[in-house]
């Protein structure tokens, strides 16, 4: 069963300003995103992706391309006019509405009677679990419970596509889990599709069904996250995504040769000549009969469950080494060691 | 030496008390004697003939006093009114629309009435009404009402343009995300988030438009006084206490309202 596209952008490019003051903020996006998916777009600052968003959105018309809601052209359709709503990153509470005011908005602007309107606003409140706040202003609330008020104001009128600009940035570490196991479940239960903006690659990674992964205005991969973490299409990816040492050497039959001349027996796919290596820090494994790769620990940083290893080779590279607590015994600073890669799990990306 | 790190602080210098006290002794010194000599039993404004409430009751009972009352109100109900109306649309203009060519020279067009001297004012609205009063035969109130709501726009524009400056535009972004036609994000989120600002916009027209004298004079026909003008005519004869109790009741009106103006402008957010 093929699954409904809900937004599709084709070719979609922004462009602010003129001649030799213009910014491309966007190159050549082209993306689709399915229906009742969880899609995040992922990218440092200025990579584009709350331009795409306000593109969806309606805020911003692209310079070029077009984009399609289920199928319909709505590049030049006008925000309030889109089956589409936000939920901000500042919020944008209305300050002079009641929670329960504010969430009926969207409704109430759509002329619907305010019969349907109480009820809907009802529903929406315990979804978020804020049936006490109804008659409070949003200055009377902690930033989490604005949060979910403004996310009940963008699903009261269950839109099309939910657009989420870096909603969680504000808030701090403990209430932002619990905000994104809240996400996913808001999102399985109301079945609407998500659109997730954020530089937070480990938000990303727990929360998304797929990601793309955007940096200066272009799309770089589109996938999973095991795709997204495991098979990195180039160094911007697996930099981005999570930790990664990047080891240069070259293919010698079908292994590859590293600096420090051990050989490296990795899935080549008709690669040759200079190739990187992106090994991930708990691919890395350290023997202390130094067995493997000779190398020597320079630094120890003690996480808790982990313990991250800094590694001194031979040719004086450095690579980080993630080791569970419990069974790193005994290695300290200034040990040899013996080091294995786990090479099957090695990504090789073209230098 | 510490001391020495201080910044400039003008309190220090010598003189600096005496030339303060002096200052404010001639601001408030003559004002406080109007306020006194109201209550006057007798008939003189600097000589005390005991207290009483006479001359108020004289000024509420003089059929004068009560016309041109009645028409200072009127002219500043509507000013205020028309200004702000129009100064709110300027305001709007000049502050959602991101930065445009020309923008100081509009600036400049709309705060015009604070830099062109008044009498310049005057004397220019005077040859203009007068050949459009030869021209339409009318020559109501009408003339007065919209000279004063000239002058008065940048007076209700300034604390309106503040307020919306300082207005998140994300509410608007966000009012359109949720379906809310231009008009209706108007309606239902600019308005009532300006509200405060229009008030006091409004108020300060309403003052400057009660206290106005150049402009009137100039443009009045016969018969057409405002409290101040008629008060100006009053000075040209005998001077009673009357003067001071209306006086006084205009200085009581309008600390009332600025009083409500700063509350309004205070209370942000």
């Amino acid at each position: 069963m093929t699954k409904q596209i809900a937004i599709d952008a084709r070719n979609v490019g922004k462009i602010y300003g003129v001649g030799v003051h213009a910014v491309t903020a966007l190159g050549d996006v082209s993306i689709a995103i399915e229906q009742g998916e969880f899609f995040t777009l992922l990218g440092p600052s200025g990579c584009g992706k709350t331009t795409l968003l306000r593109c969806i959105a309606g805020f911003e018309t692209p310079t070029s391309g077009s984009i399609h809601l289920s199928g319909r052209d709505i590049t030049y359709t006008p925000p309030n006019e889109r089956p589409v709503n936000t939920v901000f990153q500042s919020y944008a509470l209305f300050p002079h509405l009641s929670v329960a005011d504010n969430i009926g908005f969207g409704l109430k602007m759509q002329g619907k009677p305010a019969k349907e309107v109480k009820a809907a606003v009802e529903r929406v409140l315990a979804l978020v679990k804020l049936e006490d706040f109804a008659k409070r202003l949003p200055q009377q609330l902690s930033g989490g419970q604005q949060q979910r008020v403004a996310l009940a104001r963008a699903l009261a009128p269950q839109p099309e596509v939910l657009l989420l600009d870096e909603p969680l940035s504000a808030l701090d570490l403990k209430l932002r889990k619990e905000m994104q196991s809240e996400l996913k479940r808001l999102q399985t239960e109301t079945g609407i599709t998500f659109i997730f903006v954020t530089h937070d690659q480990e938000e990303a990674l727990t929360m998304s069904d797929r990601i793309a992964v955007m940096s200066a205005g272009e799309l770089l991969q589109v996938g999973t996250p095991h795709d997204i973490y495991d098979r990195p299409v180039n160094r911007f990816v697996a930099d981005f995504i999570g930790e990664t040492n990047f080891v240069e050497g070259t293919v010698e039959g079908s292994a590859v040769r590293i600096g420090t001349g051990d050989l490296l027996d990795v899935t080549l796919d008709g690669h040759s000549g200079g190739v990187t290596l992106a090994v991930r820090p708990e691919q890395v494994s350290l023997r202390a009969d130094g067995s493997g790769i000779a190398a020597q620990i320079v630094a120890a940083t003690y996480l808790g469950t982990d313990t991250h290893y800094t590694l001194e080779l031979g040719d004086k590279s450095l690579l980080v080494a993630r080791i569970q607590s419990n069974s790193a015994g005994g290695m300290r600073v200034g040990d040899a060691v013996g080091l294995h890669i786990d090479a099957g799990a090695v990504q090789v990306l073209s230098a | 030496m510490a001391d020495k790190k201080r910044a400039f602080d003008v309190t220090t210098l010598p003189g600096f008390t005496a030339i303060a006290i002096t200052a404010f002794v001639l601001l408030y010194a003559p004002i406080i004697t109007l306020v006194f000599y109201s209550f006057n039993g007798g008939n003189s404004v600097n000589q005390w003939g005991g207290f009483s409430l006479q001359w108020y009751v004289v000024a509420w009972n003089n059929e004068a006093v009560q016309d041109a009352t009645a028409r200072s109100l009127i002219i500043a109900v509507w000013a205020a009114v028309i200004s702000t109306a129009l100064a709110t649309m300027a305001a709007l203009g000049t502050t959602r629309r991101g930065k445009f060519k020309g923008q100081t020279v509009i600036y400049i067009i709309i705060n015009q009435p604070l830099m062109v001297p008044e009498i310049v004012t005057a004397v220019a609205l005077l040859i203009f009404f007068s050949s459009v009063k030869i021209a339409t035969g009318y020559s109501g109130l009408g003339y007065l009402i919209l000279a004063h709501s000239a002058f008065c726009i940048p007076f209700a524009y300034l604390p309106i343009k503040a307020r919306l400056e300082g207005m998140d535009t994300a509410m608007e972004t966000a009012a359109a995300d949720l379906y809310a036609t231009p008009w209706q994000t108007f309606r239902y989120v600019t308005l009532p988030l300006l509200l405060p600002g229009v008030i006091a916009g409004a108020m300060l027209a309403f003052i400057i438009s009660l206290d106005n004298v150049i402009i009137t004079e100039f443009v009045k026909s016969a018969g057409q006084d405002t409290l101040p003008t008629y008060m100006l005519g009053q000075l040209r004869r005998a001077l009673t206490p009357e003067v001071n109790a209306i006086s006084t009741a205009l200085l009581a009106l309008t600390v009332l309202i600025l009083t409500v103006f700063f509350i309004v402008t205070k209370k942000r957010d």
